[in-house]
């Protein structure tokens, strides 16, 4: 399938020629197109695009361009807050978490590379609430992959993929952004 | 392999944390790294994560203390387990309880860890081998033998000023002799790799046979602070010491107290630690103590930070209680 205009397009049956053929450059550009609408009552300077560490970040980098926001890019790494620590333990490579100082009362443009089971976002949201107390949080993500385990739902987002279990997709980058699909046994 | 570093779990990592000694470079380095990720919690409003909620921290100090208590107190608290303080004087001990029937009533109060401070050394490695397999035990000083989390501090507060251990000459100054956070400090500034440290003190406060560990002994300050990036002054312990060490606290002063006469030996840049309590006028004169080029009370922030990193890291993969 070659990617054309998307809105929100949903691929029912996953191949690697599929993700091959998805132009990321298109769907940031829907992305962004997208959360202007749902920022155009906002101020500027009130909004903050934040993404989770690391391929959240790299698709918040693009976003943070193309809508020209004046505020510093912030970044999350969830590594404090996910619900899997005694399962799995410490990242090896927790990075720190770097937020603009003041998010109380802003407007957040939370940004994720793939929604999956909504386990990240839900410990983003914790994060960002150490903080302070944003006005609102808007969620964004490149892929959804529409089987959540949370009541979590993506505001905005690129594209909405139904991969079976044994299937992962995975952003690499920053340049260039690139999808794989991972096929486990 | 056979697993012969207790402080180790079958799959290398961190289980227990209790001397530098035996660890390898990755493993500070692990803990540095972690440290920075933890340095800027304290900035946010709620200044906690919740990486360690559910787990219970018990503080079990035989020794008084008040920066090590405390800041390990602080980190538990900012990892969002729950921590309880016991003072040893006014626990059944003092009523003739053993050490084994308290640690074991404890643990039937299903605690996740120990942190202890003993005045005999190897106190947190005997207890480290009587608690069941989910415990860890963090060594908070015992006796003379190491003080692993402020020498980790120490090395995060030079990594954080010097970046790189590589090229750097440290000096440690004062009673080597009955010094843990001295004998902590020289494992971790050779595992990390750094060019030179020197000891300096009189001959009756330095130990036997240090050269083996691979430092060079100095008898004259300024000979010892020539060239130097970092010193590290170390306080007089005159609970430690029985018999005649030091002819007067005056003449100490006189040779090896810090002044700034002997601080301009050192490269300009150089800067100068304390791990506290401090004597002024005793080891180090007030005007550097509080002076442009010591770092004293970042070396507190900082062991809070190194703390919660330990405490992080020893809970991680803990089997379930």
């Amino acid at each position: 399938m070659k990617t054309k205009k998307l809105d929100t397009v949903t691929l029912d049956i996953v191949t690697t020629d599929n993700i091959n053929a998805i132009n990321i450059s298109d769907l940031l550009q829907t992305m962004a197109g997208q959360i202007s609408k749902k920022i155009a009552s906002f101020e500027l300077d009130e909004v903050i695009i934040v993404g989770t560490h690391t391929g959240g970040y790299w698709i918040a980098e693009k976003l943070h361009q193309q809508l020209q926001i004046v505020n510093p890019l912030g970044s999350l790494s969830i590594s404090f807050y996910r619900d899997d620590f005694t399962h799995i333990g410490l990242h090896p490579e927790v990075k720190p978490s770097e937020l603009p100082a003041d998010i109380e009362g802003k407007h957040i443009v939370l940004v994720d590379d793939v929604l999956y089971t909504g386990r990240t976002v839900r410990a983003a949201l914790n994060e960002i609430f150490d903080y302070g107390r944003p006005a609102s949080v808007i969620f964004c993500a490149l892929i959804d992959r529409c089987e959540h385990e949370l009541p979590i739902c993506t505001d905005v987002c690129g594209l909405s993929l139904k991969l079976s279990k044994q299937q992962q997709i995975k952003l690499s980058g920053p340049e260039p952004l690139e999808l794989t699909l991972v096929e486990s046994p | 392999m056979l697993n012969k570093n207790i402080q180790l779990n079958e799959q290398g990592n961190l289980k227990h944390f209790l001397a530098i000694e035996g660890l390898k470079r990755q493993h500070l380095t692990q803990i540095l790294d972690t440290a920075e990720s933890f340095a800027n919690v304290s900035e946010k409003a709620v200044k906690s994560v919740p990486i360690l909620r559910g787990k219970t921290i018990i503080n079990l100090f035989f020794e008084a203390s008040t920066r090590t208590r405390t800041t390990f107190e602080l980190a538990a608290k900012r990892l969002s387990a729950d921590v309880l303080n016991i003072n040893i004087n006014t626990s059944a001990t003092s009523k003739g309880e053993s050490l084994m029937d308290m640690l074991h009533n404890l643990e039937a109060m299903h605690c996740d860890m120990f942190v202890v401070r003993h005045n005999q050394s190897g106190a947190a490695h005997f207890i480290s081998q009587h608690v069941s397999p989910h415990v860890s035990v963090i060594n908070a000083g015992d006796g003379c033998h190491e003080h692993p989390s402020q020498a980790m501090l120490d090395m995060f507060t030079i990594r954080r000023h010097k970046q790189q251990f590589g090229h750097l000459k440290v000096a440690i100054v004062g009673d080597i002799l009955h010094s843990r956070v001295a004998r902590s400090q020289i494992h971790a500034l050779t595992t990390l790799g750094v060019n030179e440290v020197r000891v300096v003190a009189p001959k009756t406060l330095i130990p036997r046979g240090i050269q083996s560990f691979g430092v060079h002994v100095y008898h004259d300050m300024k000979k010892a602070l020539t060239d130097v990036d970092v010193v590290i002054m170390l306080r007089l312990q005159n609970e430690r010491m029985q018999g005649a060490l030091l002819p007067s606290k005056e003449e100490y002063y006189q040779l090896y107290g810090l002044t700034e006469e002997k601080l301009s030996f050192a490269k300009n840049d150089a800067i100068v630690m304390h791990p506290g309590p401090i004597n002024r006028g005793v080891e180090i004169a007030s005007s550097i103590a509080d002076g442009p080029q010591s770092v004293i009370l970042e070396q507190v922030s900082n062991g809070i930070a190194i703390r919660m990193a330990v405490m992080a890291l020893t809970l991680d993969r803990a089997p379930k209680n």
